[in-house]
């Protein structure tokens, strides 16, 4: 016990003597905390639309007038050339392209059926998929709105009314902040945890000053002890400072229980130290475990559900998804901040984390030879 | 001349002495493109609905067939009760849920009302509102294939045109953006810690005093790493082309020289990082920890830029990955040539000037 306090208090100094990486750990994460979430934006409200109108009646005006009261769209350009617009559209200036036919109002007063291209820029799937099929509803609307005055003035019955409403629960507003904050912080404590401890033990053993710690009498436990310990307490540090920043920045209360939440933190953080530290004992030098680390975080942050959905995924990368520990960390955060979860709806998550937390703390364990080849 | 061979031979006998790095170096890249070209994608698929059906009869059961049976939803379960929705909400069971008023009957007279109502798990709203929409979208076109009654006489279909995406591909948007965010950190994490290595481990002061011009030994030693980050590179396009099946439309001349462009730009990067710091350990921090989540935001292939606020949409103006996503997109996918690209090109020019002028001021002969 003794040991580990020397051991302790050696690496706390050696933490606090660099104040750059000191500030670096706890800066740098409140900073992207602050600005990404208003860069991961995907409230998809305004599309930039071009129109080419070959029809110039007034009951065209009021469609078009429509479609841009919906506040999904932005007209940007209309011209009577698809190829002008088309042009646009090449340099991404637009998205989508609506192309109304000559007489296209004519058509639809005599009663004949009409038809509107709508020309996507499909490069990006979520802009082109979301942008049109709110056209098409809106077109949908629009041709029973017309077919609706078609039937009266001609004596017919109107059609039959379902009535569907929708409610959108723990995010009413819709807003992608909500979504994204909790994420990146659960990104951000990754990061400083696994960086932090795959460079520490490989950075002894590039300066060699992991001999000296070798021949003392110091148990293979105890150094990684000593290891884990004060970056638990710095990555406890900046997820606190990461809650706070979330609520008073962008107002987001955690809806459920915040030891709930802390527990979690604490195991998860021994799990991804021992990652790292797993990672420090097989590598030779800082390069070799930066890179890997950087590989990893890189697995975590795309395939960890933080911005594209895991369901989406093919099955082998679904299996990635749940292997990945930062998988549960995001659900988790979500679950907890913005639905008020409770520990009975996140069992399978503790224990999870709490697997892993042993598993890659005892292969770290295993792994880091006293001796050198 | 003859010195700056040396010099460069010298490093790449570092670069190549050291087998379980070059190894990480030119086998990361590739698993990371073929993990992510395959794995994401923003496509709404199976999405876990859950059904209260009060009505319990014929018509309700074959609607809930017909959505079940789409690829877009996937039914788990069926519940009975407020409480047991917000249960299954509370665990992440399922993300919408759909419920069926009494008495549902496509047939039914017209001037009987009826009601659905949906619920979604609203934590991710888009997600949300596209399962709504699709959702909707189901029982719609249900009601009308069931009831020819409620046919209109005519109506406005429309005829939608994928431009450069015909099949909606995911890859398509994603392997370009990757390209361009591995790419830059690859490349500045390699050489952000060259110089300091050296400086670390204090042979930097012999070869300050070698006859060498001191910038010239700052060049030699990104020499190497410019020929690993073209291999990269060829390695990428050979995947995206055969296995991803994305194609290259434009000119791949023009494409490798601007990669060239893109890879010095980042290396002047990472030298400039390099010539800064004083340890290994804060060089690297700065590459991954401040330069990893900025990267792949700024660059706009997860999230439109115009969708920024317009602070920060300057701020991804700086970021080359940013112009690199843009100029490869319209290479390969959309074919266009240097005449609409000259813009981008001339940034990340520019980019590449500034950091190298600024390393060439900042990069001190002397030492402390």
């Amino acid at each position: 016990m003794r040991r580990l306090r020397f051991l302790l208090e050696k690496e706390f100094r050696q933490i606090f003597r660099n104040k750059i990486i000191l500030a670096m750990i706890v800066v740098i994460p409140t900073i992207q905390l602050i600005i990404l979430p208003l860069a991961a934006n995907y409230e998809v409200s305004n599309i930039q639309l071009a129109i080419v109108n070959h029809d110039h009646s007034q009951a065209t005006t009021q469609f078009i007038q429509k479609i841009l009261s919906s506040g999904y769209f932005k007209l940007k350009a209309s011209s009577d050339s698809y190829d002008k617009m088309f042009h646009l559209l090449s340099k991404d200036q637009i998205d989508l392209i609506l192309e109304i036919p000559n007489d296209f109002d004519k058509h639809l007063q005599r009663g004949e059926a009409q038809k509107l291209l709508i020309a996507v820029h499909a490069i990006n799937g979520v802009k082109a998929n979301l942008g049109a099929s709110y056209l098409n509803e809106i077109i949908k609307d629009y041709s029973s709105q017309i077919n609706l005055e078609f039937l009266e003035k001609n004596g017919g019955r109107s059609p039959q009314v379902l009535q569907i409403s929708t409610s959108f629960w723990y995010n009413p507003l819709m807003k992608y902040k909500y979504f994204m904050v909790p994420g990146i912080l659960a990104i951000l404590v990754t990061m400083v945890g696994s960086y932090m401890s795959a460079l520490n033990i490989v950075k002894e053993k590039e300066a060699g000053t992991i001999e000296q710690i070798n021949v003392s009498s110091i148990r293979k436990y105890q150094f990684i002890l000593g290891k884990l310990i004060p970056f638990w307490i710095l990555g406890i540090m900046v997820f606190s400072i990461g809650l706070l920043v979330s609520r008073i920045i962008y107002g987001i209360v955690p809806q459920g229980n915040l030891p709930t939440l802390y527990l979690f933190i604490a195991i998860y953080l021994v799990a991804v130290l021992g990652l790292g530290l797993l990672i420090s004992t097989f590598c030779d030098t800082q390069q070799q475990a930066m890179f890997i680390a950087f590989f990893f975080v890189m697995i975590f942050i795309l395939l960890g559900g933080l911005f594209t959905p895991i369901d989406s995924m093919p099955e082998w990368a679904q299996f990635i998804a749940y292997a990945n520990p930062v998988t549960y960390l995001i659900e988790v955060m979500r679950m907890v901040v913005l639905k008020g979860s409770g520990f009975a709806d996140l069992k399978r998550h503790f224990l999870i984390v709490g697997a892993y937390a042993i598993g890659f703390n005892v292969l770290a364990v295993l792994n880091y030879r006293k001796t050198i080849n | 001349m003859k010195q700056l061979f040396a010099f460069i031979r010298k490093e790449f006998a570092h670069v190549l002495r050291d087998k379980k790095t070059l190894l990480i170096l030119l086998g990361m890249p590739i698993a990371q493109i073929l993990i992510f070209g395959f794995a994401l994608s923003n496509e709404v698929k199976n999405a876990r609905l859950i059904i209260w059906d009060q009505s319990q009869n014929a018509e309700s059961r074959q609607l809930i067939h017909k959505i079940g049976n789409s690829k877009n939803f996937e039914l788990v379960k069926y519940f009975h009760s407020e409480a047991e929705l917000e249960n299954v909400f509370k665990s992440n069971q399922a993300k919408i849920a759909l419920i069926i008023g009494p008495g549902f009957d496509a047939l039914a007279a017209p001037d009987r009302k009826q009601s659905m109502q949906i619920i979604a798990d609203a934590s991710d709203p888009n997600i949300a509102q596209t399962l709504n929409l699709y959702l909707r979208a189901n029982i719609g076109q249900f009601q009308q294939e069931n009831s020819p009654q409620l046919k209109p006489h005519f109506q406005i279909t429309t005829e939608m045109r994928m431009l450069y995406n015909p099949q909606l591909k995911s890859a398509h948007n994603f392997v370009p953006g990757v390209m361009a965010l591995i790419m830059m950190l690859v490349c500045v994490m390699m050489t952000a810690i060259s110089i300091v290595r050296e400086k670390e481990s204090g042979t930097m002061e012999i070869l300050l005093v070698s006859p060498l011009q001191p910038f010239m030994i700052v060049i030699a030693k990104t020499i190497p790493y410019l020929i690993i980050s073209l291999v990269n590179i060829t390695s990428i396009l050979l995947l995206s082309v055969f296995l991803m099946d994305l194609p290259i439309l434009g000119n791949i001349v023009l494409l490798y020289a601007e990669c060239t462009l893109f890879i010095i730009a980042c290396l002047s990067i990472g030298i400039l990082i390099s010539i800064k710091t004083e340890s290994q350990q804060s060089a690297m921090l700065i590459s991954l920890m401040g330069m990893m989540l900025p990267t792949l935001l700024f660059s706009g292939f997860m999230f439109p830029i115009e969708n920024m606020p317009i602070p920060l949409q300057y701020i991804s103006d700086v970021v080359p990955s940013k112009w690199f996503y843009i100029i490869v997109k319209s290479i390969m996918i959309k074919g266009l040539g240097f005449a609409d690209i000259w813009k981008e090109t001339c940034i990340l020019f520019g980019t590449a000037c500034f950091f190298i002028l600024v390393s060439l001021k900042q990069f001190k002969i002397r030492l402390q």
